[in-house]
């Protein structure tokens, strides 16, 4: 009981339960067809968002390779998605399409379980998680921090990107995975299912925030913080970075598999150009607009980049780069703690003018205090 | 062998064994003429026959008439006399002197059918193993050399016996050969091999390799064993040589790779090595660079000189929008460099944009000067192209500048200065914002000059800095921060070391290969090859 009082006040967990009920029930039973799926979608860069939030707001790593651990997360359920249709496709063989259309005549050992849900949703999760490990054992070891963490998680993904482009990995080159048919036998085009992909999503995003927030608020998130902001004084103080941003950063990477995971069947294909470095970057913008450390600001932040996005790309083509790079200047430069940091700084002023006008007892600002500086 | 090469060797043969009486009966000026002029005449028959008799005259001052007759540049005049037509600058020129000469008009074109043609092209190619110009009987030996003219040895003989140039003596023993190898004679067929062998000519390795191949009986194609040995001889020769050329290539093609890389680097190295900022619209300058080369190039319609031009024109466009960038946005985030990634990332996205919509999105192509095209061969199939010769002669001159720069004026001093201490060296007067701004104007503006080289190298399109941006910033690392000689040697070796693994192992494979190694070398050294000496935090 203390334990969830030290997550939430009483008050924001009432809130918090208003919205997912909002979310989770009843948005699904209002929204009209066409919309469920474009919402389930901004769901899944939701999960994106927290996930690169625990590891940038929280660990002060900028990690530009978070577009891949998504996209592998989609590739895994993409597999089921294609074997599970097997027989089915326009060539009526046991193989993949592509697979036909490129003359294999065996299945590639690694697309072996596949046709089984339990393990691609395992394999989806523990494939990135595990990259994620080996990858940060390597760089967290030899102290590789900031910039230079960020450009060698840029060139893993871009490595990453080159090899899915080519049709002998094994994965549809740069098709990628599509045609799929159905999921757990429920059919992706009936909206029935999509409403339930949504809600499963909505689930997920929830139950990750709270994850999250869980670490966030825990003794290790302390310390992972207390790494972010002076690493050679944590270090000094006892405790060994290297496992806490490790743990960090794997666990933020199994939760980026877990989005792009619920995001394949809901847009019905997956292909490379999804894991290129600029995704990265761009859920970095989604966190940095919505508040670095906020973990509801980078949700919030992540569904207005992208609601800007579906509305500016369909109005004015050309201008959505633009906006895009513009955004990318404004937030750094003008709102170094996003839009929850804008809030934050606002209400303190009201807070001091009324303080000025009476001078009654202080009010004390509630709901999650975002009040961590800015991480190098 | 193609259809029309059997029977243009037919005609060959025909031309040199029937009507060789007539040529050594008449040799002076008239019945060339006469020839030449029949050769614009209205009938197809007169056409073919004063073709044959050029092919007997053997005079090779009349290649200029026929090559005439395959291009449709011959005319008549009114005055039924041939005459060459120049398209480029519409002049009439005699087919002998190649004058300018004024023809009575008015002029007409000679309708060549594909009989003709066929009928002209070997005589064209005998008159031109007889020509007195190397080059030209070089490239007629090595036209039927690797045709495989079967009927024309009797032509290739007596070329070759009357041959004193070397080149063009290997080039017709060659084509000697290939005819030979045909032979029934085993003894013609080993000397055949000898000299396929020692050309290491690689478009015999077919031939080869079919000859060793076991028929359909199961024997081997080749009956004699001596045959046999020698021509097993002569493909290794001949893949030995091809493995030694692949070699030179990909060394040659990763040299040129590394300067390109060392262009994008230097600049890196300048600005993030120095002011400890990440640009991540670096790749954008080279891209700018490039079509600051365009730019020139089409304004001044493709002069000769305009890649003089376009080098201090595009340094000095990609150094404005280096210093602009500084001013504006950078200088802002100097304490916080993962923010400046993303503002970078952001202004970068917005200059792809704006090319895109000034230039369009298509790849457009900047051609070389005529000094720059072309290349020197090296060896059989090896050619050095002049224009990755410049790029490598290029990157030399630049980073000499840069280090002569950095290390000897007054304005490397203060950059050092305010690299080392910058609140030291504000004390001391220097004006660091300034230096700031100048540095990364700098920066940009070697990249700018790198994209000056790469625009000579292939396409230019709005998206050509993004490839090579990872690369760089991987040089950069490699090499270690904010050392030269270290963003040298490690641009030298990712260059070279990239194209050797990339026969072996496919482009993509090369690259993951390069990127575990770097991985693992930042393992054993954080901080790159050249590491200052001290408490450098990493």
């Amino acid at each position: 009981m203390s334990r969830l009082r030290e997550m939430h006040t009483p008050r924001a967990w009432a809130l918090l339960g208003g919205a997912a009920i909002l979310i989770a029930a009843v948005i699904p039973l209002v929204a009209p067809d066409y919309l469920v799926p474009l919402l389930g979608k901004f769901l899944c860069f939701g999960i994106a968002a927290l996930a690169m939030d625990l590891v940038w707001g929280y660990a002060g790593i900028l990690s530009l390779g978070h577009a891949l651990f998504f996209a592998l997360g989609g590739y895994g359920m993409g597999m089921y998605l294609m074997r599970s249709i097997a027989g089915e496709g326009v060539y009526r063989s046991e193989l993949p399409d592509f697979m036909v259309f490129l003359d294999w005549k065996t299945l590639p050992w690694y697309w072996h379980g596949f046709q089984s849900f339990p393990f691609a949703a395992v394999m989806s999760l523990a494939a990135p998680g595990l990259l994620a490990l080996v990858f940060g054992w390597f760089m967290f070891r030899s102290r590789i921090r900031g910039v230079y963490l960020s450009i060698v998680t840029q060139a893993l993904t871009y490595a990453a990107t080159l090899l899915f482009f080519q049709n002998a990995t094994g994965f549809g080159g740069n098709n990628g995975l599509t045609d799929f048919k159905r999921i757990l036998g429920a059919s992706l085009h009936a909206p029935g299912t999509r409403r339930a992909l949504y809600v499963a999503s909505a689930i997920a995003l929830v139950a990750t925030y709270l994850a999250c927030r869980f670490v966030v608020t825990s003794r290790l998130g302390r310390v992972v913080r207390a790494v972010r902001d002076a690493e050679l004084k944590s270090r000094f103080c006892g405790w060994d970075s290297t496992h806490y941003k490790l743990f960090i950063w794997t666990l933020s990477a199994v939760l980026c598999a877990l989005a792009g995971a619920l995001y394949v069947p809901q847009v019905g294909i997956i292909n490379p150009s999804e894991m290129q470095p600029s995704n990265s970057i761009e859920m970095a913008i989604w966190v940095a607009v919505g508040g670095r450390a906020t973990l509801l600001g980078a949700v919030l932040g992540a569904w207005l980049v992208n609601g800007g996005k579906s509305w500016l790309t369909a109005a004015i083509p050309s201008a959505w780069l633009y906006a895009l790079g513009g955004l990318f200047v404004a937030v750094t430069l003008f709102l170094p703690d996003g839009l929850v940091g804008l809030g934050a700084r606002v209400r303190a002023r009201l807070v001091a003018r009324r303080a000025a006008k009476a001078p009654a007892p202080a009010v004390v600002p509630s709901g999650p205090a975002p009040t961590s500086p800015a991480p190098p | 062998m193609t259809p029309r090469r059997r029977q243009l060797v037919t005609l060959v043969i025909v031309a040199v064994t029937g009507a060789v009486p007539w040529s050594t009966a008449h040799a002076g000026h008239l019945p060339l003429n006469d020839a030449i002029d029949g050769l614009a005449s209205a009938s197809d028959d007169t056409i073919t026959e004063s073709v044959a008799k050029l092919g007997a005259l053997d005079d090779p001052q009349a290649i200029p008439a026929l090559d005439a007759l395959m291009d449709d540049r011959l005319r008549q005049g009114a005055d039924g006399h041939a005459y060459l037509w120049s398209p480029k600058t519409h002049d009439t020129l005699d087919p002998l002197t190649g004058k300018v000469v004024s023809a009575p008009r008015p002029l007409k074109e000679v309708e060549v059918s594909n009989e003709i043609r066929r009928v002209a092209a070997p005589v064209l190619a005998q008159l031109q193993l007889g020509s007195p110009d190397a080059a030209v009987r070089l490239a007629a030996a090595k036209e039927l050399s690797s045709g495989g003219a079967g009927e024309a040895a009797a032509l290739l003989h007596r070329a070759l016996a009357r041959e004193r140039d070397p080149k063009v003596h290997e080039a017709l023993a060659v084509a000697i050969a290939r005819v030979d190898l045909g032979s029934p004679d085993a003894e013609a067929r080993l000397a055949a091999l000898e000299v396929i062998g020692k050309s290491a000519n690689d478009d015999f390795l077919s031939t080869l390799q079919q000859m060793l191949a076991p028929g359909d009986n199961g024997a081997p194609r080749e009956p004699d064993p001596r045959v046999r040995a020698a021509a097993t001889r002569a493909r290794d020769a001949i893949v030995s040589h091809q493995r030694f050329v692949s070699l030179v290539g990909d060394l040659l093609h990763g040299l040129s790779l590394a300067s390109v890389l060392l262009f994008a680097a230097l600049g890196l190295a300048v600005t993030f090595g120095l002011l400890g900022v990440i640009n991540m619209a670096h790749g954008e300058m080279l891209m700018l660079g490039a079509y600051a080369t365009y730019t020139v190039q089409t304004a001044m319609h493709g002069s000769r000189f305009y890649l003089l031009v376009a080098i201090p024109a595009a340094f000095l466009a990609t150094a404005l929008v280096g210093v602009l960038l500084e001013r504006t946005v950078i200088r802002h985030l100097y304490k916080r460099p993962l923010e400046t990634l993303l503002a970078t990332w952001g202004i970068s996205l917005g200059i792809i944009q704006t090319v895109r919509l000034v230039f369009g999105a298509q790849n457009v192509s900047v051609a070389n000067p005529d000094w720059l095209a072309g290349g020197v061969e090296l060896a059989h199939g090896l050619v050095l192209p002049w224009a990755r010769v410049a790029v490598v002669a290029f990157v030399v001159v630049v980073s000499a500048a840069v280090w002569f720069i950095l290390q000897r004026t007054r304005f490397g001093l203060e950059v050092r200065a305010v690299t080392q201490n910058r609140a030291m060296a504000a004390c001391l007067g220097i004006p660091t914002k300034r230096v700031d701004a100048l540095v990364f104007g700098l920066g940009s503006g070697i990249a700018g000059l790198g994209g000056v080289a790469l625009s000579q190298l292939g396409n230019v399109g709005p998206e050509l800095g993004q490839s090579y941006i990872i690369d760089s910033f991987m040089v950069v690392v490699l090499g270690g921060v904010g050392r030269l000689a270290g963003a040298v040697a490690a641009a030298l070796g990712l260059g070279v070391v990239n194209k050797l693994i990339e026969p072996a192992a496919g482009a993509v494979l090369g690259k993951i290969v390069v990127l575990v190694f770097i991985i693992l070398f930042i393992q054993r050294r954080p901080q790159g090859l050249f590491a200052l000496k001290g408490r450098v935090e990493v």
